[in-house]
């Protein structure tokens, strides 16, 4: 059975009666089985017994919580139960291996250029993505790879801003808070991918703490944010376009003051609906000869990023063919 | 000359499984990678189990090695395997040797007889430890130990039971 994510976005209680969670809020009382649950991303604030986290931890079920801006404030990370000794070696040693390291910190961002190529020539938009590429091919240390990522990015919203109406043009990238609509949008749009992340790289033996492009200590789950790279043009960049090239979102969906814009509840809700849409697309994997999710493909790269650190298969990221 | 695996058997009966069905999922398995947590035939072997036989005493598990679906004492020891299917019946035939082997080596129990039982098919299957059976599970012992101790080997081709295996998606993305 595919497990789902649910995401909570009214006040409320998360109660466990036998092997069942109860969402409790002012509208009443529902119902979510235990095996029906991939993750829970809890964007309210949420009263939680130590009995539902024990629950949560016996079937391995991650919850994600964000603060009433919307930020990422941490996640419940259950017991690890899928612990390779042997791997998390071998994924310290690329690490330490400073040839190794930068190996995989500019294929994350080579994945990255071309993914945002992708986007930029779907709305025809001429673009000099190649060169950065080309650029790519020539650094030696991990901050000019940091740099070019940099350099990357600011063209491509540059870019996007020449399709986007005026109300919902980037300009400049703001975070914490984010200034306008569009920046609220991809603070958002980021956070929740960063989380979906977490959920995938729990399931699979990597530690999440070690990472290539971004500092290990940067942040907790500093793999998170290598692989969310290649995912944020394909997943989150596209929803947004989407969103706003359809007018399903507009002003009203936002909470603003002078300095600050953010999605209220109505626009949240809007946002994570067609988000987890996007997961569960699928497309037809050339490889696996399967239909595959986006979520999915999210997996399928931290087992071939396994495959590299075990060695005998070179790590390609994930570069979108469709 | 003897191995480290055959002074003191530490293999675990899924990997003689294993051994069988893919090198690959050997290697894996044996590295602590695993997939099946999240395989519907793994759960359905999990039922399997635990709705098949009811009446019998439950597992047998010894040392973390073995564990043999049910026992039942009598004159003789019997061990019983349930599987789901027949097609890799020289998987499961090794994997239930393997558990008569322990007994004996390691539980010095001699007196005792092995069953596969398939609910599904209505089919059952006696199997001996036999000297001659002994001997080639020696050989596939000191296989699997110089498997797990190697590199990791990438699977050859896709195949058949690549299929409905947990490591598809691992092996060929």
């Amino acid at each position: 059975m595919t497990r789902k994510n649910y995401y909570i976005l009214t006040d409320g209680i998360l109660k466990r009666k036998e092997n069942t969670l109860y969402f409790i809020n002012k509208d009443g009382k529902r119902p979510l089985p235990i095996h029906s649950i991939y993750s829970i991303y809890a964007y309210s604030s949420l009263s939680i017994s130590s009995q539902v986290v024990n629950l949560l931890s016996k079937e391995g079920i991650p919850i994600h919580f964000f603060n009433r801006y919307g930020f990422y404030s941490g996640s419940f990370y259950p017991r690890e139960t899928l612990l390779s000794g042997d791997l998390v070696i071998k994924q310290a040693k690329h690490f330490i291996d400073n040839e190794k390291r930068l190996k995989l910190a500019s294929d994350f961002v080579k994945g990255a250029i071309f993914n945002m190529k992708r986007v930029l020539s779907y709305y025809g938009l001429d673009n000099n993505m190649d060169t950065l590429l080309e650029d790519l091919k020539s650094c030696k240390k991990i901050t000019e790879i940091m740099n070019v990522e940099g350099r990357a990015r600011a063209d491509y919203y540059k870019l996007l801003d020449e399709i986007l109406p005026e109300g919902f043009r980037i300009g400049e990238r703001t975070r914490r808070p984010p200034e306008n609509m569009a920046n609220a949008l991809l603070s958002f749009g980021n956070s929740l991918l960063y989380s979906t992340i977490i959920s995938e790289i729990y399931n699979t033996q990597l530690n999440p703490t070690i990472s290539y492009l971004h500092e290990p200590f940067e942040r907790r789950y500093s793999l998170a944010l290598d692989i969310s790279e290649l995912f944020k043009p394909i997943i989150v960049d596209r929803l947004i376009l989407y969103l706003i090239k359809k007018n399903m979102i507009d002003e009203t969906d936002f909470e603003k003051d002078l300095n600050y814009s953010l999605l209220n509840e109505n626009g949240k809700r809007k946002f994570v609906t067609e988000y987890d849409k996007r997961l569960k697309k699928t497309i037809k994997h050339r490889k696996i000869g399967r239909k595959v999710s986006y979520k999915r493909l999210i997996r399928l790269e931290c087992y071939k990023l396994i495959k590299h650190l075990l060695g005998k298969e070179k790590y390609k990221p994930f570069i979108s063919w469709w | 000359m003897i191995s480290d695996a055959e002074k003191k058997l530490l293999i675990r009966g899924t990997q003689v499984n294993y051994y069988f069905v893919c090198r690959t999922k050997l290697w894996l398995f044996s590295h602590h990678i695993q997939m099946e947590h999240e395989s519907d035939i793994v759960e359905l072997g999990k039922l399997l189990h635990d709705e098949t036989y009811k009446r019998e005493e439950k597992s047998l598990i010894l040392d973390d090695l073995i564990s043999a679906d049910f026992v039942r004492k009598g004159k003789l020891l019997e061990v019983h395997e349930v599987k789901k299917s027949d097609k890799i019946e020289e998987a499961h035939f090794f994997q239930l040797l393997y558990y008569l082997y322990y007994l004996k080596k390691e539980k010095g129990i001699e007196e005792i007889r092995g069953f596969i039982d398939y609910p599904k098919l209505r089919k059952k299957k006696e199997i001996r430890l036999t000297p001659d059976n002994e001997k080639r599970l020696k050989k596939v012992l000191e296989d699997i130990d110089t498997v797990v101790r190697g590199d990791f080997p990438r699977p050859q081709k896709k195949s058949r039971i690549c299929r409905s295996c947990a490591y598809l998606e691992f092996c060929w993305a």
